[in-house]
């Protein structure tokens, strides 16, 4: 048996109408605490017509949360999973953390999942028992049913839900083993495939209520700028242009009742801004600012051994990368209605709960006060982390007193977003007789995400790097450091965060490294990885036997060392990022200076797979996500605008760009790790790698098409 | 120092905003919008009659006035797919064509691309599991339609080719690729 541990608190009742209810908690992150208090957040209902409903507040946004998290109860539920149904949770503060991201929802929610489902399961036994009026020992769950089979009888988990609610909770519960696994592991259908074919899928820009006004914001195109003044006389010309104010210092709301008369509303204001402090701001400048803070006082990341004691060859390498925009597919928006006293939002968001908070705060409400609906994500990327869109939506809909939604254009993404942040690395090794590394270091220097939004992280770590930034070799001195540079770039979390960039300099530099050393890409990573070691980071414990591992898987797959076409070249790069460990390779020609890519090999090991088909997805998504990032994906700073407006200048991959993409992952009973973002980080050196091989030039800029 | 900006000024691009090719009694009739007109278009096998300014992108008479939200608004300069629709059986970018060019026309949009959202393709896309985030996929499907409609049994490259204007962000291609070859098959999609 294994015993509840605080985290794992449950409560069970009786559902509103009859049935069973369970509350649990599932924590947002690894190293969450509750501090003691039970709040739930995730909700496991029977109810009396034998419907499994499971209440979660994890926001759907291509991932598959909604058919993969009540997989993992339903495995432990011994649930028929037909029966099974989903409902997204909207904010509110009887809930813990509804935050979606973080490669976590799988993760984090694997544990408490399994154990509602168990209790739930525990329960159902004990009330069969008492219901065929036979000992408990006798009976047992199977397929959404209790059996009695000396009496061969059976009642349903709808039929036994309210006397289950009666009995108490039990202590402990019994997990079940891998190998007894019916539903995790199997590679089921997407509970939300059919609405997206056929059009009925309600997304954030989708969703409207009676009387719903549209507006757009002219916002300043300037960071840090301001409304000096405008003239709106031809916007209000418009036909169905019904208001048009100043909404905070930066912006300008126009509303209108539809989105085409907002546009054009917005096309004939006159605005003059305020360029403020930052008009002669520009991405070059920036990135030598980066530059020129290497010397400053780090905060080391990781250290063993003393770095600096270490004499013999040394080879010295500096990778950097640009601001990057996520470009989700569906542009921001979100709806609200205000009513005096309170206001009701709905929105396609990560943080549910962040949006309710700043919006109360913007409305002078309190938090209790503002609704959040939780609706349907036309591709997150960590875009929906922010509040941004839901709050305009509030303070519009205070301006004009009714309910209104704003919409984004996909240039006002573009150019009044937040960004991957550029990053400066350094590096340097020291290596043996034999071309191995005695000393590495490693210095990232970029701005701080979270420090940016007011929480910087303890001795200036920003927190997110304690995912992105683990060495998974284990050498004998080695040094990883962090120096944050704050500019006024507006920062978001995007899709592998600051893992893309470290594992694009460590892994490029791996690979002059064995240039140096005069070895094989592949066997020299495994020369590094052949000891089975722990490496500890911060919380996380990486084993070089599982890095191994992929390396291996994907080296198999692709046929590394098997004669290639005379102008195919090949490279390899491997890195661990949300508690997962990720090899690609990269099978290319070069035409002209550019890559043409005729074949990716990933291989993934993130513990347990929960559903092949939906992991299979995963990593298609973030290597796809992952090329466009490598080979272009670039925001330039002018003026202290963003230069790129739409998909012309700011061009994501397209189908007869993309070569087919082999996905393998290594099977496992380990616990599930992140597999939305893990895939990301090797393709941009894998890639870049195999063009050296091809030209024997190093990359070590990104984008790659410049 | 204060800078004028003007909305006005956004980039060129290839598919510019096709500005209405208006008869010259239109053109005298309004300013800025200002001035409504009605339009037939027969959208689904329906005959709807909307009143609109005649330069509303066909994408916003669809959202906005008959509520057909599958159509999805991606880019607004035809660049990315998303507001694939079909006019005269052809595959449209409906955010970049004025309603007054499709007065009159045959416009078929996801929701009626088959009675029962049953059309080979969309069964194919259940089949392969496609959709991730999905918000793409209702261009996706009415693109890949007009190339079957076209092309029957399409290579890899004209599949390609034909998909080519459709973006993705969520990187479904492999499996798009394998459900258009699925529905190309005899019988199908299934």
């Amino acid at each position: 048996m294994t015993p509840l541990s605080r985290r794992d608190f449950i409560a069970a009742g009786a559902a509103a109408g009859a049935g069973l209810v369970i509350g649990f908690y599932l924590p947002h992150g690894t190293n969450e605490s509750t501090g003691g208090v039970f709040s739930p957040n995730a909700y496991l209902k029977i109810s009396p017509d034998n419907k499994v409903t499971v209440v979660v507040a994890r926001s759907e946004m291509g991932q598959g949360v909604r058919t993969s998290l009540p997989m993992i109860l339903a495995e432990e539920l011994e649930a028929d999973w037909k029966q099974i149904q989903i409902e997204q949770a909207g904010a509110s503060t009887l809930f813990g953390d509804q935050t979606t991201g973080g490669s976590a929802s799988v993760r984090t929610t694997w544990d408490p999942m399994r154990r509602a489902g168990a209790v739930a399961r525990e329960m159902l036994i004990s009330a069969g028992a008492l219901h065929f009026g036979v000992a408990r020992a006798s009976c047992k769950a199977e397929n959404g049913v209790i059996l009695h089979a000396a009496s061969n009888r059976r009642a349903t988990y709808g039929e036994l839900a309210s006397k289950a609610a009666t009995l108490p909770i039990p202590t402990d519960v019994q997990l079940k083993s891998a190998k007894e696994y019916k539903i995790v592991g199997k590679p089921l259908p997407r509970l939300d495939t059919p609405p997206k074919v056929n059009g009925s899928a309600e997304y954030g820009i989708d969703f409207r209520i009676p009387d719903m006004k549209y507006a757009v914001l002219a916002r300043c195109p300037i960071f840090g700028g301001k409304v000096a003044s405008f003239d709106d006389k031809e916007s209000k010309k418009v036909g169905g242009v019904s208001y048009v104010g100043k909404l905070t210092d930066s912006s300008i709301a126009v509303v209108a009742d539809s989105v085409w008369s907002a546009l054009e509303g917005r096309r004939l204001l006159q605005v003059s801004w305020d360029e403020g402090p930052n008009k002669d701001m520009n991405s070059a400048a920036i990135l030598q600012a980066l530059r020129a803070s290497i010397s400053n006082k780090a905060a080391t990341l990781y250290a063993t051994g003393d770095v600096t004691k270490v004499s013999g060859r040394r080879i010295e390498a500096a990778y950097e990368l640009p601001f990057m925009a996520h470009a989700p597919m569906e542009p921001g928006n979100a709806t609200a209605h205000f009513q005096g006293s309170k206001c009701e939002i709905w929105a396609p968001t990560q943080v549910p709960q962040d949006v309710r908070d700043s919006a109360a705060t913007a409305l002078g409400l309190d938090s209790d006060n503002v609704k959040v609906n939780v609706l349907l994500i036309g591709g997150g990327f960590g875009r929906r982390l922010e509040h941004d869109y839901a709050v305009e939506a509030a303070l519009v809909s205070k301006a004009i007193n009714g309910p209104v939604k704003v919409i984004w254009t996909r240039e006002d993404d573009m150019r009044n977003s937040v960004y991957r942040p550029a990053s400066y690395h350094k590096l340097s090794a020291v290596l043996d007789g034999q071309g191995f590394p005695i000393a590495f270091t490693h210095h990232v220097v970029s701005p701080s995400i979270s420090a940016q939004k007011g929480s910087p992280g303890e001795g200036g770590v920003d927190p997110d790097l304690k995912d992105e930034a683990a060495l998974v070799y284990s050498f004998p001195n080695a040094l990883v450091e962090y120096i944050d540079v704050q500019t006024p770039v507006p920062l978001g979390w995007m899709r592998s965060v600051y893992a893309l960039q470290v594992g694009f300099a460590s892994e490029c530099f791996i690979d002059e490294l064995a240039a140096a050393a005069g070895k094989d890409p592949l066997a020299y990573r495994l020369h590094l990885l052949q000891k089975d070691e722990d490496i500890k980071y911060f919380d996380a414990t990486w084993r070089t036997a599982r890095m191994r591992g992929v390396v291996q898987l994907a080296a198999d797959k692709a046929g590394w060392g098997k004669p290639l076409p005379a102008t195919h070249y090949r490279g390899i790069a491997c890195f661990g990022s949300f508690s997962t460990y990720m090899a690609q390779i990269v099978e290319l020609s070069v035409e002209g200076d550019q890559p043409r890519i005729h074949r990716i090999v990933g291989a993934m090991d993130c513990g347990q797979v929960i559903n092949p088909n939906i992991l299979e997805q995963q990593i298609h998504g973030g290597v796809i996500y992952g090329l466009a990032n490598a080979l272009r994906a670039k925001i330039t700073i002018e003026k202290g605008r963003v230069v790129q407006g739409n998909f012309d200048d700011y061009a994501p991959l397209r189908m007869n760009e993309v070569p087919p993409v082999e996905a393998y992952f290594v099977e496992s009973s380990e616990a599930p790790s992140g597999a939305g973002e893990p895939p990301i980080p090797p393709l941009a050196p894998a890639i870049c790698n195999a063009m050296y091989a091809a030209t024997k030039k190093r990359i070590r800029a990104l984008p790659i098409l410049g | 120092m204060p800078g004028e900006f003007n909305f006005s000024a956004e980039p060129s691009h290839p598919f510019s905003f096709p500005f209405p090719a208006l008869s010259a009694t239109m053109m005298g009739f309004f300013n800025n919008g200002a001035h409504m007109a009605d339009f037939i278009l027969r959208v689904n096998g329906s005959e709807r009659k909307v009143r609109v300014s005649p330069e509303t992108p066909l994408l916003w008479v669809l959202r906005d006035t008959l509520q057909l939200t599958g159509t999805k608004f991606g880019c607004g300069a035809g660049l990315c797919g998303a507001c694939t629709v079909h006019v005269e059986g052809e595959s449209t970018r409906s955010c970049s064509i004025p309603v007054s060019q499709v007065a009159g026309k045959t416009v078929t949009t996801i929701e009626g691309l088959a009675s029962n959202g049953q059309h080979p393709l969309q069964a194919a896309w259940i089949a392969e599991e496609v959709p991730q985030c999905g918000y793409c996929q209702s261009g996706q499907i009415m693109a890949a339609a007009a190339l079957l409609a076209k092309t029957a049994n399409p290579t890899e490259d004209q599949i390609a080719t034909a998909m080519s204007g459709n973006l993705c962000r969520c990187g479904t291609y492999d499996r798009i690729r394998r459900a258009i070859k699925r529905a190309a098959q005899p019988g199908g999609a299934r």
